[in-house]
């Protein structure tokens, strides 16, 4: 008896919770189904220290976006996968955005090597993926659902070949790290430079963890006529170089990379970083900017609003992924529709978007959209950074 | 001749750090025959232990003191708890579970400190000294004096006192040791301990010039490990030649023929005495344990 009366009374009760879930799942539905947008993101794992700030800044932005109506009066789901570094499970979660998850465009990709092998997914479902990684082949040759919005270390070679020609440095020296970061710079310099007019007449290595590069540095600051010398590196190598550089007292113009953009170089390099300059994004200079500067308000509204929610200072990359998602939101917001193909469309027609990064107008040879002039050259004063020469 | 002199103080100081590495290397290995790859993150605990107790507000010389200390306990821990359990087993099961814990040393290192480069201040001002055209810092005297002081410091303990004849006495023979009254246990936890110490005191040395991270050892573990072969395992007038050489080969190889090559060269060496001298240089003859 008992029993019978309790299966009817779960019967019941689970007939009116059906009931209650269609209902407030169709309320919503009524107003508008939320706008999926996804990401994959190495948020932990050897490059958490880019995917962490990224996966935040994500989910900062969608919120604040959400409580101001989101867009086309639809509220926006951030679908957000952390794959700790790994190409294949980058992959992975790649397919299940597509098949279950179905959104209608994606953010992603903290490294070269997970974008790459994400890829081909979106490229054969047609919908369109903004990879926040660093390099070059991401968008060379262009593919037409995939975009990126970081700057590329052919950029980052070209500013400071700009900067060395305006201050008539034309034999210069290269120090470069031996990682994946160094290698990829090294190689995007050595392409460019001859259209400068600037010679190279000293090119030297170094591994990532070699801790002493003064017998590099010494040779070439033995070389004859040397004017200048660049070191494209990542990681603690370029510190080191920095302060066996002073050590040497060679005295040049020593310029590093955007790879080192940040407090924590100056600190590391100690007194011998002074004098350093770099190509960096204005995010690193956010309350040095001009209140004419026309990315004054946007970094400084990302910056004020990162380093409110998560209490730690911006960086660049988290930077990247904000510029990611705020230009797939304006074009959803010009297509007037939240279809792959009309985002795509949309991306590749953004016209002079003021970002964290830089200005980007993308074109159809041109899936990036950044010159130079959105770096800024910095010097390093007083152990500070100031920005320094033309833009 | 100035670029000579830079190339051999760049050698000199690097070759030191490999050297103190090295050292620490050949007492474990005198005591148990184990090869410790552990070494390295001794290097590590005490270069990260002095930046964190030293950002906490302690004076340089008392945080530098703490983390020597924390080093010898994880030393000493390493040993009461992977290595004398594990006390029959070969000496190649013995090198798996050191490289084991220096592992998991590195993953808690991460969680305790975090996975940033640091940097120490130099002990006596960063302003290069000129010598002859050339430049060295003073922490790269401090680096070498260091070394040389170690070095002497365990050379009269293993000689001149009777605790260090036991250490020479277990390393010679276990069971005769143990029958004329040594207590071999307490003497290779005096080995580890010791060796724990050595590393961690040239941690602090070099921190300033090298900077520091939780992964630092693994480097560190390597060029000791080569230097303590291309000197002869368990020797360690051989260990600080074999460091001060590799060094050495390491500068003058970037600097006169190319930086391209700078970790070959190290390797070569090994390739070449293990080939032509196994024993390591000052290994001597083959003397079979009869």
């Amino acid at each position: 008896m008992t029993k019978s009366a309790f299966g009817r009374q779960s019967l019941r009760a689970s007939a009116l919770q059906a009931l209650a879930v269609t209902t407030l799942l169709s309320l919503p539905a009524l107003a508008a189904d939320p706008i999926k947008i996804g990401a994959v993101l190495s948020a932990s794992g050897p490059a958490a220290f880019l995917g962490d700030p990224e996966a935040k800044t994500l989910k900062i932005y969608v919120e604040e976006l959400n409580k101001k109506g989101g867009v086309l009066g639809r509220q926006i789901e951030l679908v957000l996968y952390d794959d700790g570094g790994d190409a294949n499970k980058a992959r992975t979660f790649a397919t299940r955005l597509i098949e279950d998850d179905k959104v209608v465009a994606m953010v992603g990709g903290s490294t070269t090597g997970t974008t790459m092998a994400m890829i081909p997914v979106f490229e054969d479902a047609k919908v369109p993926f903004v990879s926040v990684a660093g390099a070059i082949e991401i968008i060379e040759p262009v593919r037409s659902f995939v975009f990126k919005t970081p700057h590329t270390d052919k950029t980052a070679c070209e500013k400071i070949f700009e900067d060395m020609k305006a201050r008539s440095l034309t034999k210069i020296g290269m120090i470069s790290g031996t990682d994946g970061f160094g290698k990829s710079m090294r190689a995007q310099c050595l392409r460019v430079v001859k259209d400068y007019g600037i010679a190279i007449v000293a090119d030297e290595s170094y591994g990532a963890t070699d801790s002493d590069m003064t017998p590099q540095l010494n040779k070439i600051k033995n070389t004859a006529g040397l004017q200048a010398v660049v070191n494209p590196g990542f990681g603690q190598g370029p510190a080191i170089v920095t302060r066996n550089y002073g050590q040497l007292s060679i005295g040049l113009p020593l310029y590093q990379s955007h790879g080192v953009a940040s407090k924590s170089f100056i600190d590391l390099a100690g007194p011998a970083a002074e004098g350093i300059r770099l190509p960096a994004p204005a995010l690193l200079v956010a309350d040095k900017l001009a209140d004419t500067d026309k990315q004054k308000t946007v970094v400084t509204a990302y910056k004020t609003s990162y380093e409110k929610a998560v209490g730690q200072p911006v960086s660049t990359f988290g930077g990247y992924a904000f510029d990611g998602i705020q230009l797939v939101v304006e074009a959803i917001q010009k297509a007037k529709g939240a279809e792959p193909q009309k985002i795509r469309d949309a991306l590749e027609a953004t016209k002079g978007y003021v970002g964290v990064t830089g200005i980007y107008t993308m074109s159809a040879t041109d899936h990036l959209g950044l010159g130079t002039e959105s770096f800024r050259m910095l010097e390093v004063r007083n152990g500070g950074w100031v920005e320094v020469g033309a833009r | 001749m100035a670029e000579f002199l830079q190339l051999l103080f760049s050698g000199l100081t690097v070759g030191a750090v490999y050297a103190l590495v090295a050292l620490g290397f050949t007492l474990i290995y005198n005591a148990s025959d184990v090869i410790n790859f552990a070494q390295g993150d001794f290097v590590m605990i005490g270069g990260m232990g002095t930046v964190f107790l030293a950002a906490a507000g302690l004076s340089l010389p008392l945080a530098a003191f703490i983390a020597i200390l924390a080093a010898v306990a994880v030393g000493l821990l390493l040993h009461r708890l992977a290595i004398e359990p594990a006390r029959g087993a070969s000496p190649v099961a013995l090198i798996m579970i050191t490289i084991g814990a220096s592992i998991f040393i590195k993953g808690v290192a991460q969680v305790v400190f975090d996975k940033q480069f640091h940097s120490l201040p130099a002990f006596t001002g960063s302003d290069p000294i000129a010598l002859g055209g050339a430049t060295i810092l003073p922490q790269s005297l401090w680096v070498v004096g260091g070394a040389i002081v170690l070095f002497v410091a365990l050379y009269l303990f293993l000689e001149r006192t009777l605790l260090g004849k036991a250490v020479l006495a277990t390393a010679a023979n276990r069971l005769a040791a143990r029958l004329v009254g040594i207590n071999v246990k307490v003497i290779l936890a005096l080995a580890f301990g010791v060796s724990a110490a050595i590393g961690a005191i040239a941690g602090v040395l070099v921190t300033p010039i090298t900077l520091t991270r939780y992964d630092i050892g693994t480097l560190f573990a390597l060029k000791g490990f080569a230097a303590a072969m291309v000197g002869g395992m368990g020797h360690p007038l051989g260990a600080v030649v074999g460091g001060v050489l590799i060094g050495l080969m390491e500068a003058f190889g970037a600097g006169y023929i190319s930086s391209t090559y700078k970790d070959g060269v190290a390797f070569l060496a090994i390739l070449l005495v293990l080939f032509f001298m196994p024993r390591g240089l000052f290994g001597g003859g083959s003397v079979e344990r009869v």
